[in-house]
């Protein structure tokens, strides 16, 4: 009884062992068919932006094809005013958001101010309109204001479309701040610029970084305010991917490769971001 | 150096609730060390909190060297706290820690750091540690940091809220020690909040006991233990608590356990006087000594908790079959399911009203 006993404690019986096994064999293969699903529509762009035009748009799709850089060649010709439009109006909003955000998050989170729910709810109610419905009066509004066609128009439209998430996210970053700390703060005597900058911002720059990201991509990949309120001096990445398409003949592969590099800083920002990225999105899950 | 009073003191949370602090006097003397002790919902946090500044008082009002500090900012009361959790900030080293209310002050560099140095050497703290994160450091260490941050402001008063709690039981034997030594050092005045009375009792110069946010005694540990002015006081001092247990009264004593225990002519007058029928007899488990069945008092032993030097004996009582604890020598206590009887000296047994809780005769 004892002698059989002992092998049943340290080795799984087969059929158990067959299941547990079976059961990560399984997850793993969901979760890579999942990540090969995602992937595929992403890496099929990248390597049409290598093909030749003649090649990009055969059926069936062919997979041998001689590699030409021609396309990429065309996209960077072409592309300087608006690579910069699109630099100056993300980096320029996101600045906006983190400098405006940071203390009306602060007014919401560690020192409440009277009706602190109300104003939470009208941020975020900004975004329950749709875009579509606030365009009109919006052109007017830019068309009076001489800033149709400007950067700046892009900075502050930017700024006031990712504020509302931004205020939310830091918000939710300060509340994971000891209580005890902003008192030892009051105790040793710092005013409340002193508790923000030396105390408070230390611990929540990893959820800063992860909130200015999140506004980089949303200003970067912006196309229906570009496309409606600008035309030339201020046109953005986005836009020139439309412009790709021309009205005749073949564009798969030139779209490719314009897609290709608009996608490049976003990926290579976050790349950087990573760490932070992954201690900001999990914050307040681990103490 | 300063004296701190409470005169007062109210503090009320939710308006239908009862007060958190309710009209709290008390007077701490310069350089003295006074301890508040009681279960959690006393209000001994929000009484420190109050005199820290970091919760506002509904009346009454709190001084600190005979200067009235009711509302003033806590930045400007010179004090320094030490919180349960040491509240430390994380992104700054332990230097920087030390050293941020001396820069909040714009204390020169060279000053700051002549007195951290100064203040990690009276608490034994390795320089190597200050330029370390408060991350790197074990628990006894992040301790003596917060400790350290208080130090070197040189406040008049300091303030610790339950500092040890987060410390394992040695470490918090051997912390306990230090803290008074260095109190008695400094000669700083220090308000110290705790729910541990073996550490209430032995850091005080003095010991306020709270319950239910009022002062219910506030004295010497020595005559808290020997002269407690209620029921609540003669429970929470001293550890195992005081057998406190219910008695009807006779002629010349009280009756308990199968046998009239006698009590002095003052309790008795006070109990008459006051009409009582019944009193509420506290003995002390010390008090109760073995009497190799000659005593008065009997009961059965049911567990034994042997301490080393002594024994821990629960005993149900005869008659009302409750439970009581004495403290025997270690050698040979008698055994599980032993008769035993015990006697009392009447002086050393207390008496309190049923009703109120109040010491009668005393």
């Amino acid at each position: 009884m004892s002698a059989s006993a002992v092998p049943a404690r340290t080795r799984m019986p087969g059929p158990q062992r067959f299941r547990e096994m079976s059961n990560t064999v399984g997850w793993g293969v969901v979760a890579w068919v999942l990540g090969i699903a995602f992937f595929l529509p992403v890496l099929w762009m990248v390597i049409t932006a290598f093909k030749p035009e003649s090649a990009a748009e055969t059926w069936p799709p062919r997979f041998t094809f001689s590699p030409t850089l021609a396309e990429f060649r065309l996209v960077f010709s072409g592309w300087g005013p608006y690579v910069t439009h699109s630099a100056i109006a993300t980096i320029g909003s996101t600045i906006l958001v983190l400098l405006l955000g940071v203390p009306a998050a602060y007014a919401l989170a560690v020192h409440p101010v009277k009706r602190w729910r109300d104003g939470l709810f009208f941020f975020i109610s900004t975004k329950m309109l749709p875009i579509v419905a606030a365009i009109g009066p919006l052109y007017v509004i830019a068309l009076k204001a001489h800033l149709l066609d400007s950067i700046w128009l892009l900075i502050i439209l930017y700024t006031a479309m990712n504020l509302p998430l931004a205020i939310w996210m830091i918000r939710s970053f300060m509340l994971e701040v000891p209580g005890e700390m902003l008192e030892a703060a009051r105790l040793d005597g710092a005013g409340r610029f002193r508790e923000i900058t030396e105390v408070i911002m230390p611990v929540v720059s990893p959820g800063l970084v992860s909130t200015a990201l999140i506004c980089v991509i949303f200003a970067w990949n912006e196309l229906f305010l570009a496309l409606n309120l600008t035309v030339t001096n201020a046109a953005t990445m986005p836009m020139y991917l439309i412009s790709s398409v021309p009205q005749e003949g073949l564009y798969i592969a030139h779209l490719s490769a314009a897609a290709t590099v608009a996608s490049v800083p976003v990926i290579i920002v976050g790349w950087i971001a990573q760490r932070s990225l992954v201690r900001g999105l999990s914050m307040g899950a681990i103490k | 150096m300063a004296e701190v009073r409470y005169v007062q003191a109210t503090r009320v949370y939710a308006k239908d609730a009862p007060p958190a602090v309710d009209a709290l006097d008390l007077d701490i003397k310069d350089g003295e060390f006074m301890v508040l002790v009681g279960p959690s919902g006393s209000g001994k946090t929000t009484a420190l909190r109050m005199l820290a500044g970091l919760e506002p008082l509904d009346g009454g009002r709190i001084e600190i060297g005979e200067k009235d500090v009711t509302w003033v900012q806590p930045k400007d009361r010179d004090i320094a706290m030490v919180f349960q959790n040491y509240a430390l900030y994380p992104s700054k080293t332990v230097a920087e820690n030390m050293g941020f209310a001396l820069k909040m002050q714009h204390v020169p560099k060279d000053e700051r750091t002549r007195r951290v140095l100064q203040a990690a050497k009276l608490l034994d703290l390795d320089e190597k540690l200050l330029d370390r994160k408060p991350k790197a450091l074990s628990g006894g260490q992040r301790q003596r940091v917060a400790m350290g941050r208080a130090i070197v402001r040189e406040p008049r008063v300091f303030l610790m809220d339950e500092p040890l709690s987060n410390l394992d039981a040695k470490l918090r034997v051997q912390t306990r020690s230090q803290i008074a030594e260095l109190q008695r050092r400094l000669g700083i005045t220090t308000v110290y909040v705790t729910h541990d009375q073996v550490e209430a009792m032995t850091m005080g110069h003095r010991v306020a006991v709270l319950s239910g946010g009022k002062l219910q005694q506030c004295d010497t540990p020595r005559q808290l233990y020997d002269n407690p002015v209620n029921q609540f006081v003669a429970g929470f001092i001293g550890s195992p608590a005081m057998n406190l247990q219910t008695a009807p009264l006779t002629d010349g004593g009280a009756r308990l356990a199968g046998t009239v225990i006698p009590l002095p002519t003052a309790v008795r007058t006070a109990a008459s006087q006051a009409g009582l029928r019944e009193l509420v007899i506290g003995i002390r488990p010390e008090h109760l000594h073995l009497a190799d069945g000659t005593g008065e008092i009997k009961g059965e032993v049911m567990l034994v908790e042997e301490l080393g030097a002594d024994a821990l004996l629960h005993v149900r009582l005869a008659e009302s079959g409750n439970q009581v604890v004495a403290r025997t020598e270690g050698r040979k206590p008698p055994a599980p399911g032993q008769d035993v009887t015990f006697r009392v000296q009447p002086d050393d047994i207390f008496a309190f009203d049923p009703a109120t809780g109040a010491r009668i005769g005393s």
